[in-house]
């Protein structure tokens, strides 16, 4: 009884660290796809900001210097993103598939330019990673049996971007409903027409949702290379921005359900990590490769067959041409 | 030419607007008084939209001055023009459909960053415009729920809001029907007398005589005059618009003996939620002969000619073609392809949606559902060049302008569109015409035109089925009206016995029989 508790609660840790870089970068596409701009480059963000805050602490050995050139980066690369897509009118989901190539290249082959460990960042110290702060009570409060275990293992002990990420969502949802800001990006995605004759410039709205975006990227690709692992490794990001792309859609385009969509997603990859190896009764090991594919099934699963009537923005794809 | 006191509002003084090869606007001068209703008419591309979009800032003359309230002014965008007092209502409404009707009206003038404020400031103000105004509104609604004349309401309940003082209103009634035209015209008179000038841009003519005060005609980018609608009449504007006389009333021969050639039997059919869409409908086509079927759109019109033309099936009853059933003439893969084999030809209400590709140039749109047949292709294979010529034979006989085979179907206006479709059925011959709407959005020089081929086809002993939303087309052309009511057919009438009043009526749904009823009552309506 004990240990499965313990296993859960393992398995529900593993879930938050593996929820964070989704919903960082679900809630990024939620900021562009709600003002109109379509994101499949959520994946390439990531990835370079991933490569510029692991190379950036990795020479600075600060963590929040890493971070901001994460944030820079992926901001420059959204903005890429905003010339292509709004000033220039092209389309959209080309210029996020370039960005995606782009950084696959570009990253790997810069960290071999510069550190020349085949495509590496070096290992960072202590200094140059987030790592996990305790929250006070720890030592009076996680000897209490069950609920110390829940405070010690899911609440405490996490890093700073685990916190901020959790925050996002709520944030990102303040934004689109109390704000005029909020009132205005939405209706750019949903009828950049109306915007515009109300006399509200549409591009200007949609780069900033673009800034808006490439933040909260750079911190997911942050995340990655300075929290949860040490270093930058080629293409470690793995699909996790197709991923956050596929929880935005599930959930709707609305930050509640995406964020519910994105532990949702981290749950079964907990999972798939936890079943690895271990033998079921009547079945034997189940291969590595079946178990790999299971958050990927899933995610085809949930968006062919259960999300019923979409609601996407109105006018997401569209570019904003004013004619008449 | 026009005595009124009223000073200026507005006053174009020279303005001219050209966009690259065309010369949209061509030295405009123009005054429209403050508190009066002006309409401005003409053909589509008469220049009267860009006009307007100058004045509301979305394109900038090229020459000439444009007054307000007797002061040069210079507007650059429509933030500008909305601070002057000037709103505009589009056509197709600027409204966001996943808001409510308080978030559309502050969108673009919140004021303050919070909404939750912003529409507290604005609610008591709405109330006080719907109040004076007699425009109700739940500001809670959601627009994708309300109908489109609620709609409409919002749109000039955002313009108010902004503090217009003019309003201009393109096209505003194209989506409306009947009653709510009525209704919405009370509004334009309201806003009038209290002082607000009303800028009404239509091609319906009969809307100008019943709620304008002056009148301007444009045409190629010309005014042709402004004049005071009490002096002038709706043949005299459609004169002026088209630049030549236009036959409204037209010589039909006689029919002799009534032929039935289609003859639709207890129809009906159903929609998912098992709500009879088309209840049992009878109707009789004979040869040499149009029948109308009038009724407010949306009450089965369209399905009734999705189903004549095999687009779609039925549940119940029959319908025959020349005493034979339909359905087994039809083919069950391609019932639309044999329905054209048979001679049965439709002309859809969505020209751009089921007529036509919009992305196709026009010689490929000519050919659409005939592409499979010699001299059009062979073994499978589009022969261009006869294509080409079949186009050119289309072009030529039906009016399409301009007559260019790689032009792209979307870049004709919509009268040569539909000319271009008409044109396309027509070369079949066929023996049963359905046509849905064939003059939405077009002009009138081109109506007077469709008008005609129809009467032609009548003459000459072909049996059409006409379905349109304007009382004046089925008026024209019908020898017999049938009525349309929530599917039901509530009316049949002779056209010697059709008035516009009696076949209103029946399109609302008072059928005659409670109308007798209430004048035994002794109630008085």
């Amino acid at each position: 009884m004990y240990e499965f508790f313990d296993l859960t609660l393992s398995v529900f840790a593993s879930t938050i660290r593996l929820a964070i870089p989704l919903i960082l970068a679900a809630m990024a596409g939620m900021m562009s796809e709600r003002s109109g701009i379509v994101n499949v480059g959520l994946e390439g963000k990531m990835l370079m900001a991933a490569f510029a805050a692991a190379a950036t602490a990795a020479v600075t050995n600060d963590a929040w210097v890493g971070l901001a050139a994460g944030i820079m980066v992926s901001v420059l690369l959204s903005l890429l993103h905003g010339v292509a897509c709004i000033t220039y009118n092209g389309n959209q989901v080309v210029s996020g598939m370039a960005i995606n190539i782009l950084a696959a290249g570009l990253a790997p082959t810069l960290a071999n330019a510069w550190f020349n460990r085949g495509g590496q960042t070096p290992m960072l110290s202590a200094d140059g990673r987030h790592t996990a702060i305790h929250l006070p009570g720890i030592e009076t409060v996680g000897d209490i049996p069950v609920i110390g275990d829940v405070y010690r293992l899911l609440i405490s002990g996490h890093n700073m971007l685990v916190y901020i990420a959790i925050l996002t969502p709520f944030i990102v949802a303040w934004i689109l409903y109390a704000t005029r800001f909020g009132l205005r990006l939405r209706a750019a995605g949903e009828n950049p027409h109306a915007l515009d004759t109300a006399g509200v410039s549409v591009s200007s709205i949609r780069y900033r949702a673009q800034i808006g975006c490439g933040i909260l990227c750079g911190i997911a690709g942050a995340y990655l290379a300075t929290a949860q692992s040490a270093a930058f490794s080629q293409n470690m990001t793995a699909g996790r921005g197709y991923l956050a792309l596929a929880a935005l859609i599930f959930g709707r385009w609305r930050p509640k359900p995406t964020l519910l969509a994105c532990f949702l997603f981290a749950f079964t990859d907990a999972v798939q990590i936890r079943l690895q190896g271990t033998v079921i009764p009547g079945i034997g090991i189940i291969p590595v490769q079946m178990i790999q594919a299971l958050p990927y099934l899933l995610t085809i699963l949930l968006l062919a067959g259960f999300i019923g009537k979409s609601e996407a923005p109105k006018a997401i794809g569209l570019p904003f041409v004013k004619d008449r | 030419m026009i005595e009124t006191q009223q000073p200026a509002a507005i006053e174009f003084v020279h303005v001219s607007k050209r966009f690259g090869m065309v010369q949209a606007n061509s030295d405009i001068n123009l005054l429209i008084r403050q508190g009066s209703i002006h309409g401005i008419v003409g053909e589509n591309g008469a220049g009267k939209s860009t006009l307007m979009n100058i004045l509301y800032g979305y394109y900038q003359a090229d020459s000439g001055d444009i007054k307000l309230l007797g002061k040069n002014v210079h507007i650059e965008n429509s933030q500008q023009a909305i601070a002057l007092g000037i709103g505009m209502v589009h056509q197709h409404f600027m409204l966001v459909e996943k808001f409510t009707v308080m978030e559309n009206i502050i969108l673009g003038s919140e004021k303050t960053w919070r909404n939750k404020t912003a529409m507290q400031n604005a609610r008591s103000i709405l109330d006080n415009l719907s109040q004076k105004y007699g425009m109700s509104i739940n500001p809670e609604a959601l627009i994708e729920n309300l109908p489109v004349g609620l709609q409409q309401r919002v749109e000039i309940l955002k313009a108010l809001y902004r503090g217009a003082e003019i309003l201009i209103l393109d096209e505003p009634t194209s989506v409306l029907t009947p009653q709510e035209v009525q209704h919405f015209f009370s509004i334009l008179r309201t806003l009038r007398d209290a002082g607000k000038t009303v800028v009404l841009i239509t091609h319906k003519l009969h809307e100008i005589m019943a709620v304008t005060d002056h009148v301007t005609v444009m045409r190629q980018g010309k005014i042709i005059d402004t004049i005071l609608t009490a002096t002038t009449s709706k043949e005299q504007l459609a004169e002026m618009m088209v630049g030549r006389r236009l036959t409204t009333h037209w010589q039909r021969q006689k029919t002799h003996q009534p032929a039935p050639l289609l003859e639709v039997k207890k129809l009906s059919l159903f929609g998912p939620d098992k709500r009879p869409i088309l209840d049992n409908i009878n109707l009789t086509v004979n040869r040499g002969e149009i029948l109308g079927v009038a009724g407010v759109s949306g009450n089965g019109q369209s399905q009734l000619l999705e189903v004549l033309s095999g687009m779609r099936s039925y549940h119940e009853g029959e319908i025959l073609l020349g005493g034979r059933q339909l359905k087994k003439l039809l083919s069950r893969h391609r019932p639309t392809q044999s329905a054209r084999q048979l001679l049965v030809s439709h002309i859809p209400e969505d020209r751009l949606g089921v007529g036509l590709v919009k992305n196709f140039k026009a010689w490929e749109s000519g050919i659409l559902g005939y592409h499979y047949k010699p001299p059009l292709s062979k073994a499978g294979f589009i022969k261009k060049k006869n294509s080409l010529n079949h186009f050119a034979t289309i072009a030529q006989d039906y009016d399409v302008r301009p007559p260019n085979a790689f032009l792209k179907t979307s870049s004709f206006s919509g009268g040569n569109q539909q000319k271009l479709v008409i044109g396309r059925e027509l070369e079949e011959n066929p023996d049963l015409l359905l046509i849905g709407q064939p003059t939405r959005g077009v002009d009138v020089g081109a109506i007077e035109f469709i008008h005609r081929r129809l009467i032609e086809l009548r003459d000459a002993g072909k049996a059409l089925l006409l379905v349109s939303a304007e009382l004046d087309e089925i008026l024209t052309l019908a020898d017999r009206i049938v009525v349309m009511f929530d599917g039901k057919i509530v009316g049949v009438l002779p056209r010697h016995q059709a008035s516009e009043t009696k076949i209103g009526l029946l399109m609302a749904g008072v059928v005659e029989e409670i109308r007798e009823t209430l004048s035994e009552a002794g109630i008085d309506h």
